[in-house]
């Protein structure tokens, strides 16, 4: 379960007791709670669960599992099936 | 979608399972707890991408499901009260209790109120100063936090017609009572993403080694999860039981800890019931007693409802993983989503639904 | 197995559920137990989008619809332009030329004569557009908490084709499957004004009277089997309907379907399915295979049809079931609903 979708961090304040942020998910924008990822800042993208952000995404490591699967998908293709 | 549509490509997933096909030397029963994890499964069609010989079997992840037939009866009668604005996830609204449902709450004249966020509920609060808001607060970890922000936000503003009726379920000591079944057949396991994002991988350090079981904490979208079930062959032909992570861009091994702080502020631990699967110890949070003024059980006296879960009840076997969906004489005929006899074919994410809405034409499934 | 069996379903359904207004299964069930058994009769049996009729020489068709959108204004249209181009559009593919309209109003007493005029004005914009006039009409006003400001009723008249006989019964496996345009702006449109929710977006509805573009594609070509504008349901339940009456498989293809951006964002972040999403602008159709290029190139000449593409086929496998290839390379099932969709957490 957990419907948590990522979306990109366009401005984010502090109000009240709460930091919060505008963050955009294709063409849609809403409003974010950022207290339980204070540090994302503008252009970061975040996981978002009922109007909360739960982590913020590690672009570094996303890249690197997307670049190790293409490589093993190369390796199995020159392999031959 | 960024993070998302990389998660899709149809040609990742192939490869990926040509790698499994190309590992796989005998057939193996893996497990994913997740009811969005059932959910892309079923609606990306992943088994027909996978060796027959991998079985997946669903567990019980889905907070919408489980949540005890008790506190469905209490948050009926708290929707019920006249001057109450209840709010609740729209999951919870077509569960049935022992007798009704929330909707049928509203249609009768109940103000009940869908939130998309438990901070709706408590802005609600905040402009209907004189009318009690009662926010449903059910969840795993990935939701307790947000739910537990609701009450010490409310606590903060002092906003004193605010209170939440919690239920909240906890994996790692759910997933202890299913794996020490003596009727478990499940070798690896999908651990819960999202869970795990809150979490961290490290609560399944335990698990891992006292059933010396591979665990994988996977994502959502179906190139993870095709990605955890090649991590899960591989350690099954290497004989590893380690806890491995696939969800790399969310999940670090000790998971978000200002969301952990805040559940610890305002929730503890207690013993937890499971609808279909009976009480586990220490596997729920409960609102603390300093906060009881934002407790609804407290405040509207409704501790005292109980309810009998049917005995008989297929939920159960289906929510260990035991039996499927389509093993039920009912499934698809006297149960269905508009009429349903359980939560798991209510929710969205429950497997029977997610059976139902995908799979019920497939051979073996009922006609 | 038979140990295995769950006790007894809940109280049987008595009251009405908003899902029965949501042109899903329980609308379809309140039909079928309701409505049908107690009106009976040849024309009505059909379920057609509009009923034809035969009177003198002429051959009418005769529709109607209430509107009770919330909230009343939003992006790209109102109550008022949908209730016309809901009508309209009914007829239209029905292959009617749509003539008159009545317009009938449930009016809340409080409501501002302001917002109403605004309405107003705004159907007669729309009906101008669609060249059909409104020509007779009703108002009713009920008290103050009783109505939700306006529900507006129209009723349109059209003359139906010569040599066309549409119907959701005639689909034939290897037709072609034809959609207009992009799927579920109208819906998340509205979904994205409504309190509560606070998504902030640039989608408009889609609302439009289809009459020109339906013009256009008979043009083009009279092996057209149906026609439906995908409303409330969104394209799954008309291909369903489809499917169920046809008594025919319907195969679709994901890469087909093209859904806007910002639709998307929305449809993820609260867990929806763009198939199930309303649109108000778009129409569903079925056509022979050797004329569906001409009726697509006709539309993609049209404003309205721009994106127009054929997305799927009719099958005679699994009579009755649609289902979907998606863009990973599987194949899954695209059910009914029974209700709404709801925004999800899960």
């Amino acid at each position: 379960m957990c419907l948590a979708v990522p979306g990109k961090v366009l401005e984010s304040q502090d109000i009240g007791f709460n930091r919060i942020a505008k963050v955009q998910f294709g063409g849609v924008t809403r409003k974010v709670y950022l207290d339980f990822v204070p540090e994302a800042g503008v252009g970061d993208y975040v996981l978002v669960h009922v109007g909360f952000a739960i982590s913020k995404i590690d672009e570094a490591e996303a890249q690197r599992t997307l670049a190790l699967l293409e490589e093993m998908g190369a390796i199995l293709d020159e392999g031959g099936e | 979608m960024k993070y998302i549509d990389e998660y899709r490509d149809g040609k990742l997933a192939e490869s990926i399972a040509q790698a499994i096909r190309g590992r796989l030397t005998q057939p193996r029963v893996l497990m994913e707890i997740c009811g969005g994890q059932t959910h892309t499964i079923m609606r990306y069609g992943l088994e027909d991408l996978l060796p027959p010989e991998i079985e997946l079997v669903h567990g019980p992840g889905c907070p919408v499901c489980v949540a005890p037939l008790e506190v469905i009866d209490q948050a009926l009668a708290i929707a019920a009260q006249p001057e109450v604005i209840f709010v609740s996830y729209g999951d919870m609204l077509r569960v049935p209790g022992s007798r009704t449902d929330l909707f049928r709450v509203k249609a009768a004249g109940g103000d009940v109120r869908i939130a998309y966020s438990p901070m709706d509920a408590v802005r609600l609060a905040r402009e209907n100063p004189s009318r009690p808001v009662v926010f449903f607060g059910i969840g795993f970890e990935t939701t307790a936090p947000a739910n537990a922000m609701a009450v010490w936000q409310a606590s903060r503003e002092g906003l004193r017609n605010f209170s939440m009726l919690a239920a909240h379920v906890l994996v790692p000591p759910a997933m202890r009572a299913i794996l020490a079944s003596p009727a478990c057949r499940v070798e690896g396991l999908i651990a819960p993403g999202h869970v795990c994002t809150v979490m961290g991988s490290r609560e399944y350090e335990d698990l891992a080694r006292d059933f010396h079981l591979p665990i994988v904490i996977g994502g959502f979208e179906p190139v993870d999860l095709l990605e955890a079930i090649r991590l899960l062959v591989d350690q099954l032909e290497d004989g590893r039981a380690q806890v491995e992570n696939q969800y790399v861009r969310a999940v670090t091994r000790t998971g978000n800890l200002a969301a952990q702080r805040i559940m610890e502020q305002v929730f503890e631990v207690c013993d937890q019931k499971w609808r279909g699967i009976g009480e586990i110890p220490a596997s729920g949070y409960r609102i603390r007693a300093e906060f009881a003024r934002y407790d609804a059980q407290r405040v509207f006296g409704t501790g005292q409802i109980t309810a009998d879960e049917p005995k008989e009840c297929i939920s159960a076997l289906v929510l260990q993983g035991l039996k499927k969906p389509s093993d039920c004489a009912v499934f698809g005929a006297r149960c269905t989503p508009e009429f349903p006899l359980g939560a798991p074919m209510v929710s969205s994410e429950g497997v029977c639904a997610a059976y139902y809405a995908y799979r019920r034409h497939a051979p073996g499934g009922p006609q | 197995m038979s140990l295995f069996v769950c006790p007894v379903p809940l109280a049987t359904r008595d009251t009405i559920l908003l899902g029965h207004g949501s042109g899903g299964k329980l609308s379809a069930e309140l039909l079928r137990d309701v409505f049908l058994p107690a009106f009976a009769n040849p024309v009505l049996d059909r379920l057609e989008d509009q009923a034809s009729i035969a009177v003198g020489g002429a051959r009418l068709a005769f529709t109607t619809d209430s509107f009770v959108v919330k909230p009343l204004f939003f992006r790209g249209g109102d109550i008022g332009s949908l209730a016309v181009h809901g009508t309209v559009n009914d007829l239209a593919v029905g292959g009617a030329r749509p003539l008159y309209l009545s317009a009938a109003f449930i009016l809340e007493e409080g409501f501002p004569v302001a917002s109403l005029r605004r309405i107003v004005e705004s159907m007669r914009a729309a009906a101008r557009q669609a060249g059909v006039d409104i020509v007779t009409g009703d108002t009713k006003v009920v008290e103050h908490g009783k109505g939700d400001g306006v529900y507006i009723n129209t009723t349109g008249i059209g003359l139906l084709r010569d040599g066309l006989q549409l119907s959701a019964a005639n689909a034939r496996a290897g037709d072609a499957v034809i959609l207009s345009g992009s799927l579920g702006d109208h819906g998340i449109a509205i979904l994205s004004e409504r309190e509560g929710l606070e998504l902030e977006t640039e989608v408009r509805s889609d609302s439009a009277a289809l009459n020109t573009l339906v013009d256009a594609m008979l043009d083009a070509s009279l092996q057209i089997r149906v026609m439906r504008d995908p409303t409330r349901g969104g394209l799954a339940s008309t291909l369903n309907e489809i499917a169920g009456q046809s008594r025919v498989g319907i195969e679709i293809d994901e890469r087909a379907i093209r859904v806007n951006e910002a639709v998307r964002g929305a449809c993820e972040l609260l867990g929806f399915d763009p198939l199930y999403v309303a649109n108000e602008g778009k129409l569903a159709a079925v056509v022979a295979r050797d004329e569906a290029e001409a009726v697509v190139d006709a539309m993609r000449r049209h404003p309205l049809g721009s994106d127009a593409a054929i997305v799927g086929w009719i099958t005679n496998a699994h009579p009755g079931l649609v289902t979907m290839r998606t863009a990973f390379g599987t194949t899954r099932i695209v059910d009914m609903l029974s209700g709404d969709q709801l925004p999800r957490i899960c």
